[in-house]
């Protein structure tokens, strides 16, 4: 079998329509918003602030807690119970340690920097958008940064090596699938998240991680867009 | 503030009885809900969601289909929201937005009847808040009619419901329940409060009311009494109110 055409003839290389845009929430610290054709999410920064209760806080360095929640009706089959999920406890944690490299919690003792993801409608490649969102509301609260974080679905359909599934290829069923989220510090290279489902060759995993780093240097590029987008729009009004 | 009031006017230079603008309506804003919508009063943003889901009818109303209301307060909306079970906060936003909606017959839950004792629709209006900048109530049961009017229902195969494929009916909404809650604070009596306002409030009454002026709901909240005078004056202000928010629901389609 071979994989031939995807939905909307999209280049097997190519991510779905992005849109980003920062400073949506307003009563945030940092926000932002990113979306991936159908899948789009919300992110909020509260903090550094204060962490209770006080056996939480670490007195050499601040904390950074993540989580993401699916809205009720952000999928399109059943309506999604609210509360938390075994999957989107697991998603939160590898969040967290997505964000973490780029940022420098020494500043922050006793203190947490909380981040707060929120998904309206979701079509597959949801933490990816979630973290990518994330990165930018970090940057929007005014954290120091190492570098951002961009985040992108790759993996295999049948015989081809694809750059951001969309539903029908996570669950194609002509031949094997392998759906592998990857986060990158976009100017150093470095992955911090790497998940993999199903099956494929270390020479296969090769090439798909090569066009997730080429992608997320696409995707900072609309990060960063994003973020200036708002700058320039906050000096036109005088502030 | 009530130095303020005494003028007539608010921190933010608006009058006692005036919404925030822009008042704005985004139906057809996610599109894995049968129907949604995001509205905004002010800087208030809330998300509204309807899921269409089947199940068996309550053994005491076997031909009638049934609504469900869900409100999260999200923590990313507002610096004192917390992550967990929602709160009697939230539970009470649902509750009104409920009460709204099912006791104005907004909806003919004789119409949700799939098979009478067997299979019914159930609704699921889940209210999200985005930004509160103040007055979730009144954006959520706003939100919460926008969102039903853009709902479509799916097709069913056999008795399970098949998400991907929607047919051409739109839900029926036969009533428009308009809630408008109206605060006290002082001798004062204002509507849509911003957060900081909220804190202050005495009493707060939210009123829905019907086109006719019927009334279908009421809620008292806050500690301070009110007295019959009061809560009829509040009444007033709640259906005049309400007709802007009418209007509104009505040509923004």
């Amino acid at each position: 079998m071979v994989y031939k055409t995807r939905l909307e003839n999209r280049g097997f290389d190519q991510a779905r329509p992005m849109e980003a845009k920062v400073g949506v929430i307003k009563r945030a610290d940092g926000s932002a918003f990113f979306r991936f054709g159908h899948t789009w999410a919300y992110a909020a920064v509260y903090g550094p602030r204060n962490l209770y209760p006080k056996f939480l806080q670490d007195p050499s360095k601040g904390i950074l807690r993540c989580n993401y929640n699916m809205m009720p009706f952000s999928s399109v089959g059943e309506r999604v119970r609210p509360g938390g999920s075994r999957r989107s406890k697991e998603i939160s944690m590898v969040t967290q340690k997505a964000l973490l490299p780029v940022l420098d919690l020494d500043e922050f003792p006793n203190s947490v920097i909380d981040v707060f993801i929120e998904l309206p409608e979701t079509e597959a490649g949801s933490r990816c958008a979630g973290i990518t969102a994330a990165a930018m509301a970090l940057a929007d609260a005014g954290l120091r940064m190492k570098d951002l974080v961009a985040a992108v679905s790759v993996g295999r359909v049948d015989d081809k090596i694809v750059v951001d599934l969309d539903y029908s290829e996570e669950s194609y069923e002509g031949g094997p699938v392998a759906d592998i989220p990857v986060a990158v510090m976009p100017n150093s290279g470095k992955i911090t998240l790497l998940q993999m489902d199903g099956i494929i060759s270390p020479e296969q995993l090769s090439k798909a991680i090569g066009m997730a780093k080429a992608t997320c240097v696409k995707i900072a590029e609309v990060q960063r867009a994003a973020l200036k987008e708002k700058y320039k729009a906050s000096e036109n009004n005088g502030q | 503030m009530i130095s303020l009031f005494e003028k007539g006017i608010r921190l933010d230079g608006r009058k006692l009885l005036e919404y925030r603008g822009p008042i704005s309506i985004q139906r057809g804003f996610t599109k894995t809900a049968e129907g949604s919508a995001k509205v905004t009063l002010g800087e208030t943003e809330v998300i509204v969601g309807v899921k269409m889901e089947v199940g068996a009818p309550y053994p005491d109303s076997p031909g009638d289909g049934t609504i469900m209301v869900g409100a999260e307060l999200l923590p990313l909306s507002n610096p004192q929201f917390e992550l967990g079970p929602p709160g009697i906060q939230a539970i009470e936003l649902a509750r009104i937005v409920d009460r709204g909606i099912r006791e104005s017959k907004a909806l003919d839950f004789k119409k949700l009847c799939i098979r009478e004792g067997e299979l019914v629709w159930i609704v699921s209006i889940d209210v999200c808040s985005l930004n509160d900048a103040g007055n979730l109530f009144d954006a959520s049961s706003f939100g919460a009619l926008a969102a039903l009017q853009d709902t479509v229902l799916p097709k069913l195969d056999g008795d399970k419901v098949n998400y991907k494929d929607k047919t051409k009916n739109h839900l029926v909404l036969e009533a428009l329940p308009i809630s408008v809650t109206v605060c006290k604070i002082g001798n004062h009596l204002f509507v849509d409060p911003s957060t900081e306002e909220e804190e202050f409030i005495d009493a707060r009454l939210t009123v829905a009311s019907l086109e006719n002026g019927d009334l279908c709901a009421l809620q008292k909240g806050g500690e301070t009494p009110l007295t019959a005078e009061e809560i009829q004056a509040m009444i007033t202000i709640g259906i005049e109110q309400g007709k802007m928010l009418r209007k509104l629901l009505l040509e923004k389609r």
